[in-house]
């Protein structure tokens, strides 16, 4: 078990949200759209200069902007 | 007793499709989330009554996180929970995240009916749901539709009474979601299929390399199908017209008028060499229909079908994505492309879009460089049909500067403005075959509007530099400015005068520049500085009112210092 940001996390990997380290406005935000503690995200891709990051939640696909990204903690094997 | 009836549903769910189904009233709806900025009414006529729709913008939840958004969730919360009725609109290719809002709607004890949209692409992409169980489920009505070809609208409208409140206690967010999920799993089935070409192509445009190759191919191609289009228009079609048709129907009515007088001089203008010039005679019935029918309106036509495409396609939100990390360094995120290629069309719908930004802070930087760095299709339309003729060198110049400008502008009012500027999260959208039904409307929409916008102001400022040369008053004006013109741009002391046009159109404006026999270099410098100057009225009432006052005078003295040094450094930088 290793706990990484969505950032380190590779393209084309499945892991599961530990932590979101925001605020609550963004913890909310966030949640409404489905990405919550426990939830599996499979990442898709990593834009570079500090692009944003794509994630497969559910059946959406969300793209979330590099800082954004780096406060949520994933769990992989 | 329902009197009003609300459409709520997550962005990007075909609401503003279902709103044009049930009122006839014809909207703007696009692939990309956040099409709807304000709120549409409509009326849906039902038997003896007659019920008031509201198109809701799109929203993930009731609490809501940016200002397009609050809009949703503050209106519905002033209303009286048994006159309402709220049509749940579900997007059936993603009911898991669709339910969210869903569920908030029945705790909060609205009158909630469900709508799953777009049934037809759920078949296409495997997705089968079970309405029936779904309506057991959520003890409200659940009604399968596809709004784009209509099937399933008018039983949406004969269950609408049957809106109820559900009764569900509220539960804690996350506890929610552990429901969907159990609700997902016994009304969807999926069937597994192989990849389809436009499962592959979203794929590759989400990846960082394949995705911008895709994207500077699209961004090409567009450009180059709006240009051929345009060009099209004019040689083959507009420009015969007026030519073979209307311009003998002209003379004629010149030689009755006596070839001479004040109105002839109004209605036709000046002869140039004898015969009506289109471009040069500045009369009501000459330049005024010619600047607007024939050398902006084919533009402004092939502009808006290719964006209605690229919209209706899904391919904003993944230019956005492509676009983030440079725009953050200008204090933006990679949505405000999205407000900045709809100003490229006119600046007025490009302000009102950066509502959905969520900070004043970007909505002034990104309103700012709209309204300085984006030339409207008028005015791109006069910059090629002139400053083409002498070469396209000059044209790329044009836009060169302007993007210049965006990097300049954009990195010193993220340094100097305080704040930060917020992260980009937005959901990418499938591919979507855009229906041509839908194309259409939205083109004819947008140019009816044009027309209606553009026509009088264009009569009325052809009108009045009319007049100024008839009373010759243009020295008084031209003299004033004249130092400025002369010595720091180069310009003929006359071009003030199509400078302070440009306030009212920018396409009269550079036509205005005709006459004067500009050098080439002139005539760039002329335009650049119409791109950069005032925005023509429209926009800045627009500007006022969504960002107030105190923002505007920032704006204005920000765009005059830019227009100041950007012409004196053309002047004298470009050695010709």
């Amino acid at each position: 078990m290793k706990k990484i940001s969505l950032v380190k996390l590779k393209a084309g990997r499945k892991a599961r949200i530990s932590a979101i380290e925001g605020g609550a406005a963004l913890q909310r935000r966030l949640l409404s759209m489905g990405i919550y503690h426990g939830k599996e995200v499979a990442k898709l891709s990593n834009f570079a200069l500090r692009g944003p990051v794509t994630v497969k939640v559910g059946r959406s696909v969300i793209a979330l902007g590099h800082g954004m990204a780096g406060k949520i903690i994933v769990e992989t094997e | 007793m329902i009197k009003k009836i609300f459409l709520l549903g997550n962005p990007n769910v075909g609401k503003s499709v279902v709103f044009s189904r049930l009122t006839g009233v014809k909207v703007i709806s696009s692939n990309y989330p956040g099409t709807t900025i304000g709120i549409s009414k409509g009326y849906l006529v039902a038997g003896q009554e007659r019920l008031e729709v509201v198109d809701l913008p799109g929203t993930y939840s009731l609490e809501s996180a940016s200002k397009a958004e609050d809009v949703a969730a503050s209106i519905l919360k002033e209303q009286s929970k048994n006159e309402i009725a709220v049509i749940s609109i579900i997007d059936a290719t993603n009911l898991e995240r669709n339910l969210y809002l869903t569920l908030e709607l029945i705790e909060e004890g609205f009158p909630v009916i469900v709508c799953l949209n777009m049934c037809d692409e759920a078949k296409h992409r495997g997705v089968t749901l079970d309405a029936a169980k779904l309506e057991g489920l959520l003890k409200v009505p659940v009604i399968s539709t596809c709004a784009v070809t209509g099937a399933g609208i008018k039983l949406l409208i004969e269950r609408i009474k049957e809106a109820k409140a559900g009764s569900r206690r509220k539960v804690a967010h996350q506890e929610r979601w552990q429901e969907i999920g159990t609700i997902v799993e016994s009304v969807q089935q999926l069937t597994h299929r192989h990849h389809t070409f436009r499962e592959i192509l979203e794929d590759a445009s989400i990846r960082p390399l394949k995705g911008l190759l895709m994207a500077i191919a699209v961004v090409y191609a567009s450009f180059k199908i709006v240009r051929f289009l345009g060009e099209f228009l004019i040689n083959k079609i507009f420009d015969p017209l007026f030519l073979n048709l209307y311009q003998p129907v002209l003379e004629r009515l010149s030689v009755i008028l006596g070839k001479w007088g004040f109105l002839h001089h109004v209605l036709i203008g000046d002869m140039i060499g004898g015969k009506i010039d289109f471009k040069q005679s500045l009369g009501l019935l000459t330049t005024a229909p010619y600047i607007e029918f024939a050398m902006v309106l084919p533009y402004i036509a092939s502009f808006y079908l290719v964006l209605g495409i690229l919209e209706d396609v899904g391919f904003l939100p993944r230019l956005a994505m492509l676009l983030d990390n440079i725009l953050h360094k200008l204090g933006l995120h990679g949505f405000a492309i999205i407000p900045v290629l709809l100003g490229f069309g006119c600046n007025v719908p490009g302000i009102l879009a950066t509502r959905v930004l969520e900070s004043r802070r970007e909505r002034f930087i990104a309103s700012t460089l709209i309204s300085i760095g984006v030339p409207c299709v008028p005015l791109q339309a006069m910059i090629f049909g002139l400053l083409g003729r002498f070469s396209g060198f000059y044209v790329a110049g044009v836009y060169l500067v302007l993007a210049s400008l965006w990097l300049i502008l954009g990195i010193v009012l993220n340094r100097v403005l305080k704040g930060y500027s917020p992260e980009f999260l937005l959901e990418i959208p499938p591919y979507r075959l855009p229906a041509i039904s839908a194309v259409a409307q939205k083109l004819f929409l947008r140019v009816k509007g044009f027309l209606i916008e553009a026509v009088p102001v264009v009569m009325l400022g052809v009108l009045a530099v009319n007049l100024l040369v008839y009373f010759k008053l243009f020295d008084f004006i031209t003299n004033i400015f004249s130092p400025v013109m002369k010595h720091l741009f180069g310009l003929p002391k006359e071009a003030i005068v199509s400078i302070i046009m440009g306030f009212f159109r920018k396409d009269v404006a550079v036509g205005m520049l005709i006459p004067l026999g500009l050098t080439a270099k002139q005539l760039f410098i002329a335009t650049t500085l119409l791109a950069i100057t005032f925005p023509c009225i429209a926009t800045f009432v627009v500007f006022l009112k969504e960002l107030g006052l105190k923002d505007l005078l920032k704006a204005t003295a920000i765009m005059l210092a830019t227009g100041l040094i950007v012409g004196t450094i053309l002047n004298f930088g470009i050695i010709h």
